[in-house]
């Protein structure tokens, strides 16, 4: 059964690479708007949140279109990042990556800002009047004491992203080798007439990745954890 | 030497306070709310004041007329905090080493190995906060602010969160760290027993203004009378032991050296326990009163008599057992009665203003 076929494995690698790409792009992004909606209150504030949280709710064929009209090749910001900085996105796996980023947000933001919520805001305070700058405070304080949140967030998104099916296949179709992930594979798989058992082995790796994932941050966090 | 001269206004609250002192501890005293944490906050530069300055040691802090505003990290300002806010991700030792670390080199004075000696932390620093005590974290709160080298200790009602005890024991430390350590330190609290016990020069604050300042022996007594409404008496605090409880009347005696402690509530658990007295509530006798329905009557003998001009005289007296209580009675009656220092006297305290308290 586990014999994988050249486009299996392919499926297999360009996912990784796509959820990969998109954790590690978004989480630092996730870590700063979490700590702002957790720490500060600023104007627009609400609407911060509501908008983080619009791809959770949305159809996600709805936030594809968006990103489509958006990123694009003639869409505002997709035809600026071609002509000035050669970054395409349209039916690129860079732009599977910005699907999976944008659909996972809300996931990761969330136990961030919960994690940076729970800890003391004073031990910034104290951390400053021993001589530590905003960013060394938060470097060595703030960040470490919601480490689970930022695990937690990092592991939710990369399965998230490792999923995401609709936004991406709305914003950059279904292309072997290049936008074709597993939940792709999987779905053309099953237009075929023969494609039920290659399917199913596509549906246990991904299924298996997932669990790895869950399994790796349960061991880390208790590692962690134990530390305290 | 610290100098400050400071405006703030705040919703239903405004501070306005201004004093230069070179006392090796100064502190600020007052009622909850009365500006203290404020003025901690604006020195420490958690807050910004709408207009003043604030100089230590020759150095400006702040100084709103010439655009001066030096952030928490430069003002090199160790604060002692009220529970200690360890880092708790960190070992012992990270925690009291991590000021040291932004110390700039040439401004690391701070010996380690005497500070962690003085501290009684050498054999924790292994440990992490979570598995501390209270007077031990409070002790490495210490050392973690000492060893940033700071112009100036600021310590924030550091024994407030600790039984007596260990109050006791941080009241030594406090003692030994102003005769070892050359820092200048500003103590606020709420408790006349530590000011008069570790400042030489004690600010009294309510609502947001500097009412008295002066050595502490000369000012406290007078501070219940300046603050107003007297929602912040003098308040006396006994070490008792809890001897039974008297289910049938709802009252609970205690033994005290100089006599037995009634109290209107149960109190569980058995040992010692804080009584706090007023002042105000406290009458004096020259014998013991038979036929009264005051059931706490405590010897001691007249140790001082505070007169300030008002009606009232603070009268303090040592109790058997080394406690200390002070009583407000008039003038005219310890005129009348003849009491001077010296006399013998009775403390009559009836048993509603007795109060147990976890100190």
């Amino acid at each position: 059964m586990f014999d994988l076929s050249a486009d299996d494995l392919t499926a297999i690698f360009l996912s990784v690479k796509v959820a990969g790409a998109s954790t590690f792009f978004a989480l630092p992004v996730a870590v700063f708007i979490g700590y702002a909606l957790a720490r500060w209150r600023f104007p627009g504030h609400a609407a911060l949140n509501a908008i983080v949280h619009l791809p959770l709710v949305l159809p996600p064929v709805v936030t594809g279109f968006a990103l489509l009209l958006l990123f694009g090749r003639r869409g505002p910001i997709g035809a600026f990042l071609d002509a000035h900085l050669g970054i395409v996105f349209a039916f690129r796996w860079t732009g599977a990556a910005l699907a999976a980023a944008v659909m996972s947000f809300p996931l990761m933001v969330r136990p961030l800002r919960l994690a940076f919520e729970s800890t003391d805001p004073r031990l910034a305070g104290a951390a400053r009047s021993l001589g530590a700058s905003r960013l060394w405070a938060f470097a060595l304080i703030e960040l470490p004491l919601a480490v689970d949140g930022l695990l937690v967030g990092a592991i939710l998104g990369f399965a998230k992203a490792l999923g995401e099916f609709g936004a991406t296949i709305t914003f950059v179709s279904s292309i072997p080798g290049e936008t074709r992930t597993i939940p792709a594979a999987i779905y053309a798989l099953l237009q075929a007439p023969d494609g039920d058992a290659s399917a199913m082995r596509l549906a246990a790796i991904s299924a298996a990745i997932a669990v790895a994932a869950l399994v790796a941050s349960e061991a880390l966090q208790s590692r962690l954890g134990g530390r305290r | 030497m610290i100098s400050f001269d400071l405006r703030l206004k705040r919703r239903g609250f405004e501070l306005s306070c201004a004093l230069a002192s070179d006392a090796r501890v100064l502190a600020l005293h007052g009622p909850s709310g009365a500006g203290k944490s404020t003025l901690a906050h604006l020195i420490a530069g958690v807050i910004r004041p709408d207009s003043g300055r604030i100089a230590v040691d020759g150095v400006t802090l702040v100084d709103t007329e010439s655009g001066v505003f030096l952030p928490p990290e430069k003002r090199r300002i160790g604060v002692v905090f009220q529970d200690a806010l360890l880092f708790p991700h960190l070992s012992v030792k990270s925690n009291i080493l991590f000021g040291r670390f932004f110390t700039p080199e040439a401004e690391r004075r701070a010996p380690f190995d005497a500070i962690v000696e003085t501290l009684g932390v050498g054999h924790l620093l292994d440990r992490r906060p979570a598995t501390l005590s209270g007077g031990e974290r409070q002790r490495v709160g210490f050392a973690r602010a000492l060893l940033s080298s700071p112009r100036l200790l600021l310590m924030d009602e550091p024994m407030a969160a600790l039984d007596h005890a260990r109050r006791l024991e941080i009241m030594n430390l406090i003692e030994k760290l102003r005769d070892e350590f050359k820092t200048p330190m500003v103590l606020i609290s709420h408790s006349a027993e530590e000011i008069a016990r570790l400042a030489d020069e004690a600010a009294i604050i309510d609502k947001g203004r500097i009412l008295a300042r002066g050595a502490p022996l000369d000012v406290l007594p007078g501070a219940a009378r300046l603050i107003e409404g007297g929602r912040f008496g003098l308040t006396n605090s006994l070490a008792a032991r809890i001897e039974e409880v008297d289910e049938a009347y709802g009252v609970t005696r205690l033994s005290h050296p100089s006599g037995e402690i009634l109290v209107t509530a149960r109190l569980r658990g058995t040992g010692e326990a804080r009584i706090a007295v007023r002042a105000t509530d406290v009458a004096l006798a020259k014998s013991p009163p038979t036929d009264t329905s005051v059931r706490t009557i405590l010897r001691g003998r007249i140790a001082k008599i505070d007169v300030n001009g008002s009606p009232l005289a603070f009268v303090t007296l040592e109790l058997a057992g080394g406690d200390k209580l002070v009583a407000a009675v008039t003038r005219l009656a310890l005129d009348e009665l003849g009491l001077a220092k010296g006399s013998d006297v009775f403390a009559l305290v009836k048993s509603v203003a007795l109060d147990e308290r976890a100190l």
